[in-house]
């Protein structure tokens, strides 16, 4: 008999909201807006936690600059505290080497992580989600029931296609998305926008390329000065975040 | 102490099943427990026993016996099984943490020792589970 799963909700009990950083789609900036998404709430005054369940490719701690810490050992695991963020991940324990995982081992993972992990009293859990509609997401609809989603694109069609599978069944599932967010715009366009409404999504606003974020990857403090974050920042404000 | 996140599982995990067959108390309760975890037993029975003074009434004078569960795993490629104990030798103290935290870093930090794949499967021995659970109604 599975017991791990029993201890969830206890676990989560005071998180008073959790949030799933979403995507049908790689590359087009999950972990990015997970983790600027985590250091705006954190900046605002808010207790947040960030769990990267990227498994296969994990890189929350590489936008943050996580480095040379581990969660302490305390009636479970206590995650370390980046940039005033609590912050778990698998790196902990893969030594960032190459993680290769069958759909059984990332559930069990996932309730692993789940079940041991002592966050405390949060405002906000953020999840970095994997692409997709895999296991992952399907773990995180079963497991985290008060969970709500916001979802990313890029301006391009081929990415949309994917992301439009994702609003869908989540939409089909009554789950809640915040909305929807456009990263990486080039161009002035309403095709992302048009294309939400269609589904009946929230459509929250865009961020325009950043050609200087790069530099700033790997450094919080210079992740809050950058453009990107203020357009996230002015797109927050539509929301209730 | 993360035998004690653990440990609480079990704990939660026997209540909800005794909620649901209406057991006015539990008596037994036989946990599994994989190799691949190494769980620290005297601190896990330790914590079982803090956790089930808490829980009063209902687990007053349950009795708790451990099975430790061999571990086993298979390769999928080319279908050689081995052992926890063969596993171990090639590990390092790091590595052999990460997997009593989390068991599947297993396939992060080794290899089937015949082929050189990093996909195979735990057959036995995985974590920690419920056995069997007996009560009164």
């Amino acid at each position: 008999m599975e017991v791990r799963v029993s201890v969830i909700k206890k676990r989560l009990k005071s998180i008073k909201r959790i949030i799933s950083v979403a995507s049908g789609k790689g590359g087009v900036g999950k972990s990015l807006v997970a983790s600027t998404l985590a250091l705006n709430l954190a900046e605002k005054g808010h207790k947040v936690g960030l769990l990267d369940l990227d498994l296969y490719g994990p890189s929350s701690h590489i936008i943050l600059g996580v480095k040379d810490v581990f969660p302490e050992e305390e009636k479970g695991i206590i995650p370390p505290k980046i940039h005033g963020i609590k912050f778990m991940s698998i790196v902990y324990f893969t030594e960032d080497k190459p993680s290769a995982f069958r759909g059984i081992d990332i559930t069990n993972i996932i309730i692993e992580l789940l079940a041991i992990t002592q966050w405390g009293p949060l405002d906000y859990l953020i999840i970095d989600m994997p692409p997709g509609i895999g296991d992952e997401t399907l773990d995180v609809i079963r497991f985290i029931k008060k969970g709500e989603f916001l979802v990313v694109t890029t301006p391009s069609k081929v990415a949309m296609g994917a992301v439009s599978k994702l609003l869908k069944i989540l939409k089909e599932l009554k789950i809640p998305v915040i909305g929807v967010l456009e990263n990486m715009k080039m161009t002035e366009s309403s095709i992302i926008e048009d294309t939400v409404a269609e589904i009946g999504i929230p459509f929250i606003g865009s961020i325009f390329f950043d050609k200087n974020l790069e530099d700033a990857i790997g450094d919080g403090d210079l992740l809050l000065k950058t453009k990107f974050m203020e357009e996230l920042g002015d797109n927050l404000k539509k929301t209730n975040l | 102490m993360h035998e004690w996140a653990l440990a609480e599982s079990i704990i939660t995990a026997a209540l909800e099943a005794a909620e649901k067959e209406h057991l006015k108390t539990i008596t037994e309760i036989k946990i599994g427990i994989g190799e691949l975890q190494q769980i620290e037993q005297d601190i896990f029975e330790f914590a079982l026993n803090e956790i089930i003074k808490a829980h009063g009434k209902k687990l007053k004078n349950v009795k708790i016996s451990i099975e430790t569960e061999e571990s086993t795993l298979k390769c999928k490629i080319c279908g050689h099984t081995w052992s926890f104990s063969d596993m171990m030798k090639k590990l390092n103290e790091e590595e052999s943490e990460a997997i009593h935290f989390i068991p599947e870093v297993a396939f992060v930090h080794t290899r089937c020792p015949k082929c050189g794949s990093p996909d195979f499967e735990i057959i036995t021995g995985r974590g920690v589970s419920i056995i069997s659970i007996k009560g009164k109604r």
